[in-house]
């Protein structure tokens, strides 16, 4: 930054970012190539990397889904996205290391807070910019994430914290590929957030309501469908998948107020499978997991750190060849 | 009292100085400009530097977002682009500062067309999308490509120097950061009276409408994007010169946001509001740190001033955007229309 006016602590913040990004490149690799150090056999190389992928990409679509929730509904890209992961890990770990109750509560507590915070960000951020343009929107749902980062930090200080272990810790062994407990819970969780997510939107009433209002906003609403009642609910609902993404991958990683950054992560994800398509988000969450994992494989010792940027570089060849991603409906005015 | 303002020719409301009052109060505040340095100490100087420098770059971003409506998160990565194209230069080639800062500035003006390109395509969300993949990619060409900018451990810069003349203080730099500050805000403010910016604006207001009037979107856009990252490399350029490093750390996301915010504060297609968003935003930060001084020795809150000042950010952004979306240069101007109109209404 124009020199100073970005201060040290930004520094600290960005070494801490760095080895956090190396953490999490590495986390999935180290305790899987520990198993073929002696005769590395490039096929299994190969299936590990496929399978490590598709773990990741199972948390990835899940969180994808909360971006693709919000676009359908509001027509808004949630920046903050990252940051209601990030509390949500926070709330769960306070809850699990504080007040030593079962899992499950835990769990439904941190489900509840998320809702709640979905319900009241929508109501007295979102609300009073409907109709404004475009960058309104954009820009403070990113001030947005700006604050719940400060506040992240003030309440639970920069350090690194990780999750007890409460599920046991054994990896998944499929015979060709090994996948470590963390991802392996993670992916679990993951699934079944998608699939609930996937019930809901497609089966009960409130999804049907929300997807009526997703297609045309005024018959849904001659039709009895309130569309104050539909945003809040989209909010709510993806900050619920948010928190639940944010758990999984804070048990993976560890847990840091940097840790919102993996929900920018997940902007290629939607766009790839095209933003208001929700099968697209599952199916872009499993491409740009395993392409991910294969770049960080084969790339990586050339290139270092590639791994990171890898569904960047897809992203803008998509944004150029066909934006509307891969199931997307092709409404892109193109001026 | 002045009651009103009367014109009644086209080129009067086109006018820079909208009268001789501003003709006026602009070169005693000139004046002013090119005295204070010798009065002030070296904090307020430093102070005064890096708001020139960030005024420069938001002249850029206001050009692009406030003028052309083209978001763009990526404004980071063209400073990063001109700082380092400036590094490199003055460096390894050996050109002086005075070149590099115009090459810088190509560097950059090339390096924003091409990401410019997707605009035309693309736009809203899907462009802010575009450009923070962008930012992303150079963050990571800034810390691996070890060859070219040595990664992680940064260039070292020298002092500019003009016939011998060794820019080396707080002081001296002043005078560089004011001329390019000065020659920035007086081609933008121009800028916008002229076909291209008019041009601009109507692909802001709407896009299709103007193509039916026959504004060539291709061209305008990209040459907005080209002159916003020209800007955006005379930043970088100076920046790096006057900071005598650069690293791959110096231009994260989150300088784009703060650039973004600037713009937003001071107020979104306007030249004085850049002005104003980037003295704002560089001395909320200053303002906090003298804030949170006193409470920063109880071991509880040690290391408070970042996230204060992250919340505080976060907070000016929704403010503005939900409260007052033009910035401060509305409030500037319903102040001053308060003066010269009282004691009437309008």
């Amino acid at each position: 930054m124009t020199g100073n006016f970005l201060h040290a602590p930004y520094h600290v913040f960005l070494d801490r970012h760095l080895e956090f990004c190396q953490f999490t490149s590495n986390v999935s690799h180290s305790s899987v190539f520990r198993r073929f150090d002696k005769g590395l056999n490039r096929m299994d190389i190969f299936a590990q990397l496929i399978v490590s992928g598709i773990a990741v990409g199972g948390v990835y679509a899940l969180i994808a889904l909360g971006f693709v929730l919000i676009y359908k509904a509001t027509s808004v890209i949630n920046f903050a996205t990252g940051e209601f992961m990030m509390l949500g890990a926070y709330v769960c770990l306070t809850l699990l290391t504080y007040l030593k109750i079962p899992l499950a509560v835990v769990f439904t507590f941190t489900l509840l807070f998320a809702f709640v915070l979905g319900v009241a960000i929508e109501r007295v951020i979102l609300r009073p910019l409907i109709g404004e343009p475009v960058i309104s929107v954009i820009m403070v749902t990113i001030g947005l994430s700006s604050i719940l980062k400060g506040l992240a930090h003030i309440i639970w200080t920069a350090d690194f914290r990780s999750f007890p272990e409460i599920l046991p810790a054994e990896p998944w062994d499929l015979g060709f590929a090994i996948v470590p407990s963390a991802l392996k819970w993670g992916f679990m969780f993951a699934i079944i957030g998608v699939i609930i997510f996937t019930i809901i939107f497609k089966y009960t009433r409130i999804g049907i309501a929300m997807r009526a209002n997703a297609s045309d906003q005024q018959v849904a609403q001659s039709m009895g469908i309130s569309a104050k009642v539909i945003f809040a609910l989209s909010w709510s609902f993806a900050a619920c998948a948010a928190a639940i993404g944010g758990i999984v991958i804070g048990n993976i990683s560890g847990i840091h107020p940097q840790l919102g950054l993996v929900g920018l992560r997940v902007l290629p994800v939607v766009i790839l499978g095209g933003l208001d398509s929700v099968g697209g988000a599952i199916l872009g969450g499993f491409i740009i997991g395993i392409l991910e994992n294969l770049a960080g494989g084969y790339i990586n010792p050339i290139l270092p750190g590639f791994k990171d940027v890898a569904p960047f570089i897809v992203l803008v060849f998509i944004l150029m060849l066909r934006p509307y991603g891969l199931l997307g409906k092709r409404i892109i005015e193109r001026v | 009292m002045r009651c009103g303002d009367f014109k009644d020719t086209y080129n009067k409301d086109e006018a820079v100085f909208q009268s001789v009052f501003v003709k006026i109060w602009l070169s005693i505040f000139m004046l002013f400009l090119l005295v204070f340095p010798f009065f002030a100490n070296e904090y307020i100087l430093y102070m005064a530097n890096l708001i020139g420098i960030a005024i420069i770059g938001a002249h850029g971003l206001n050009l692009l977002t406030g003028f052309t409506g083209q978001i763009s998160l990526g404004h980071a990565a063209f400073i990063g682009v001109g700082a380092y194209t400036s590094a490199i230069l003055v460096t390894r080639v050996g050109i002086s500062f005075w070149w590099a800062i115009p090459m810088a500035g190509l560097m950059s003006a090339v390096v924003g067309v091409i990401i410019g390109i997707p605009s035309l395509r693309i736009k809203g969300l899907y462009l802010a999308i575009a450009t923070i993949a962008a930012q992303f990619i150079f963050e990571y060409v800034f810390l691996n490509w070890e060859a070219m900018t040595h990664g992680i451990r940064g260039i070292n810069v020298p002092d500019p120097k003009l016939f011998g003349f060794q820019f080396d203080t707080e002081r001296k730099f002043y005078f560089i950061t004011l001329f390019f500050v000065v020659a920035g805000t007086f081609y933008a403010r121009n800028l916008i009276r002229t076909r291209v910016g008019r041009a601009f604006i109507a692909i802001r207001d709407r896009d299709l409408a103007a193509e039916l009037i026959g504004i060539n979107l291709f061209r305008y856009k990209l040459l907005s994007f080209a002159i916003s990252s020209f800007y955006a490399g005379v930043t970088g350029s100076l920046w790096v010169s006057f900071m005598n490093i650069v690293t791959p750390e110096h231009f994260p996301l989150s300088l784009s946001i703060e650039y973004l915010a600037m713009v937003i504060v001071g107020g979104l297609g306007s030249v004085l509001g850049s002005i104003y968003g980037a003295f704002f935003m560089v001395l909320v930060p200053e303002i906090l740190k003298f804030g949170t001084d006193p409470i920063k020795n109880i071991p509880v809150f040690q290391h408070i001033f970042a996230p204060v000042r992250e919340v505080v950010f976060g907070s000016l952004i929704v403010f503005f955007l939900i409260f007052e979306p033009r910035g401060l240069a509305e409030i500037w101007r319903r102040v001053k229309n308060f003066f010269v109109l009282w004691p009437f209404t309008y």
